[in-house]
């Protein structure tokens, strides 16, 4: 047998996760590592807002109103003469954790409503979908207004009211990833190997669905971080004086013409978190996929 | 005792129209050590037959009903899910036609080794593996502890299904079912896959129900045939007895749709003409009949019963075959 030619015996065993190999593949994708170090960064900041802003986020200097930016006020001042990047920095706090939390959110209710449906079919599918169509009937920004007004304009409720929203989307998703990989022959192996429901729908259903999951996550996260922006521009959600990336851009606008600046740095910087999430669900999405690793490692490549 | 104990096994799937008896009356026994081919064209039973055995009918729509099916002495259709659970992968297992999809594409091969190994027989991570390399170097392939990190789609057809065979086989089984485990493999793989088959279950004295519609592989292989048409088995015997001896109108067709390279004269491929029966349907008379050539006018009015010719040979067919017969 050609097994004896090896000396892969004197080796210790190697047998790594697959985890270990999809974080290995991530920074094969450039775009997807920016997006990846930008997020990190904006994060950080956000994160440590306290030590790095330079000034009181709401303290109020009304002659430093409307400042250009300068070394002083990197971003420039607002109308009350608050610094801006001080105030990029707590609304990301904000804006960022909403994201988390409705993704967080959106995870915990969407997906296990998703596969059970998929995988249960039939009555519970019946039930569960309805109750998803009547979500999705609603527009997500309007039932989440209705929701925030229901339960008043508090930023724990915009965060409820958004992950309500998004969860549906995501049931939906999963379930229909569920349809397609539940006929997959390797889950009837599996079955017939012995596998519990719960291994399938963990070890098989789930793990297939990953990069979807994943993609439509970073989806979600994207369209909280907007939708809270919205929510606040509208009123609903941060209450002034507390910063907000969405909140500062509707007061922003109506400097638009004087002030530039304080419309430029929450939309661009809402612009630049987006687009650095999608980047990086891109390169997960691929990361935990072995069947796009665009590098074949060396293992029964000469098979 | 017979390992496996079949008798009047009914499986049906409710649909809109009615219900589609898939199989309809199988009974036969597999004794132990023994490898029984079942045969028959696509919607025959064959396939749906082998997931009765395992009982992985999805149910509903599925319904599974038999006069007895047992499993060394075990009633299969009295047992829970959860008993049934256990019994499949480390008593029975099962491969499957398309060895491109029967593995998991996101989990490593080692992964879905070793957990076969780790559920059934409660080895721990360091043993499973090493179980899972001598398994995989036992079904021929090679640097086998370097592939336990490789991936389903790294790897060729032939090996795959290799790996398939060693996960079914990992815990001993009693019993493997093949479904037409080398029709999706070219030739020359074919033909390794059904030689390791072979001496692997001959080696473990296990028992084999081989599905397939391929005539050549099931005489290289099996002891037994079944032939099977509209969900039933039309007729049965030892695979010598039933080759020399074709007795059923359907067997004869099989036989002369299928090309033989040994030589024995230059001749036509006689294609069956026409489409197997719905099985929604009752059927009252032999379901082969509007496509038979051989049928004789009884055949019109009554049923065929099993008819014996001995040594374990039968057929439900009223015409009078002679060795030799040929569909004309």
């Amino acid at each position: 047998m050609p097994s004896k030619m090896t000396d892969t015996r004197t080796r210790p065993l190697q047998f790594r996760g697959s985890l270990a190999l999809a974080v290995q593949q991530f920074p094969r994708n450039r775009a997807a590592t920016v997006g990846f170090v930008i997020l990190f960064a904006i994060c950080f900041a956000a994160a440590f807002a306290p030590w790095v802003a330079p000034y009181d986020p709401i303290q109020i200097k009304l002659s430093m109103k409307l400042k250009p930016p300068s070394f002083e006020h990197l971003m420039g001042t607002d109308h009350f003469g608050r610094d801006v990047f001080s105030r990029m920095l707590w609304g990301g706090r904000t804006s960022l954790s909403v994201g988390l939390l409705v993704v967080g959110f959106a995870f915990m209710l969407g997906v296990p409503l998703g596969l059970a449906s998929g995988y249960f079919g039939g009555k519970v599918d019946n039930a569960l979908m309805r109750l998803v169509d009547a979500f999705l009937t609603f527009p997500p920004l309007l039932l989440a207004v209705a929701l925030v007004g229901l339960l008043g304009p508090d930023i724990k409720n915009v965060m409820l009211a958004l992950g309500l929203v998004q969860a549906p989307i995501l049931a939906r998703m999963v379930r229909g990833s569920t349809l397609a990989v539940r006929e997959d022959v390797y889950v009837t192996a599996a079955r017939a190997l012995g596998a519990s429901p719960l291994r399938i729908v963990l070890s098989h259903l789930l793990r297939n669905m990953v990069s979807p999951i994943v993609v439509q996550l970073t989806v979600v996260f994207a369209a909280a971080v907007v939708s809270e922006a919205s929510l606040s521009f509208l009123g609903f959600g941060t209450q002034p004086p507390a910063p907000s990336w969405g909140r500062d851009m509707s007061e922003a606008r109506r400097f638009l013409a004087d002030a530039p600046w304080m419309f430029l740095a929450p939309t661009s910087i809402i612009a630049v978190c987006v687009l650095s999430i999608n980047f990086m669900g891109d390169g997960l999405r691929d990361a935990l996929d072995p069947r796009a690793w665009r590098t074949r490692r060396s293992v029964g490549a000469d098979a | 005792m017979s390992l496996l104990r079949v008798r009047n096994l009914h499986t049906r799937f409710a649909t809109d129209r009615g219900d589609v008896r898939a199989v309809n009356g199988v009974s036969f026994d597999l004794e132990e050590g023994e490898i029984l081919g079942l045969v028959g064209e696509s919607g025959s039973g064959k396939s749906v037959t082998a997931l009765s055995i395992m009982r992985l009918v999805p149910e509903p729509p599925g319904r599974i009903s038999a006069d007895s099916l047992a499993f060394d002495g075990r009633e299969l259709l009295a047992l829970s899910e959860a008993e049934m659970r256990e019994e499949r992968g480390s008593s029975m297992a099962m491969i499957f036609q398309d060895p491109m999809r029967s593995l998991n594409p996101v989990l490593t091969i080692g992964r879905q080794m070793t957990e076969v190994l780790r559920r059934h027989q409660k080895l721990d991570g360091a043993a499973a593996k090493r179980r899972a390399i001598e398994l995989l170097e036992t079904v021929g392939i090679p640097s086998a502890e370097k592939r336990l990190g490789a991936y389903p789609h790294q790897f060729s057809g032939g090996m795959r299904q290799r790996v398939m065979i060693a996960i079914a086989l990992s815990c001993n089984p009693r019993l493997l079912i093949a479904d037409e485990a080398t029709t999706a493999l070219d030739v020359t793989i074919q033909a390794q896959i059904v030689d390791l088959v072979k001496r692997l279950t001959r080696e473990r004295g296990t028992s084999v129900i081989w599905i397939s519609h391929d005539l050549g592989v099931v005489a290289g292989l099996c002891d037994k045939v079944n032939v099977m048409y509209a969900g039933n088995v039309v007729e049965s015997g030892p695979i010598r007895e039933l080759f020399h001896r074709p007795s059923h109108g359907y067997t004869l067709g099989l036989m002369g749709s299928t090309p033989r390279v040994d030589g024995t004269g230059v001749r036509r491929l006689t294609p069956i003409e026409g489409m197997p029966p719905s099985l929604i349907e009752p059927i009252p008379l032999c379901p082969f009949l509007p496509r038979c050539r051989v049928s004789i006018p009884a055949c019109q009015t009554v049923s065929p019963e099993r008819r014996d010719f001995g040594s374990d040979h039968w057929a439900r067919c009223l015409a009078d075959l002679k060795p030799g017969d040929r569909a004309p």
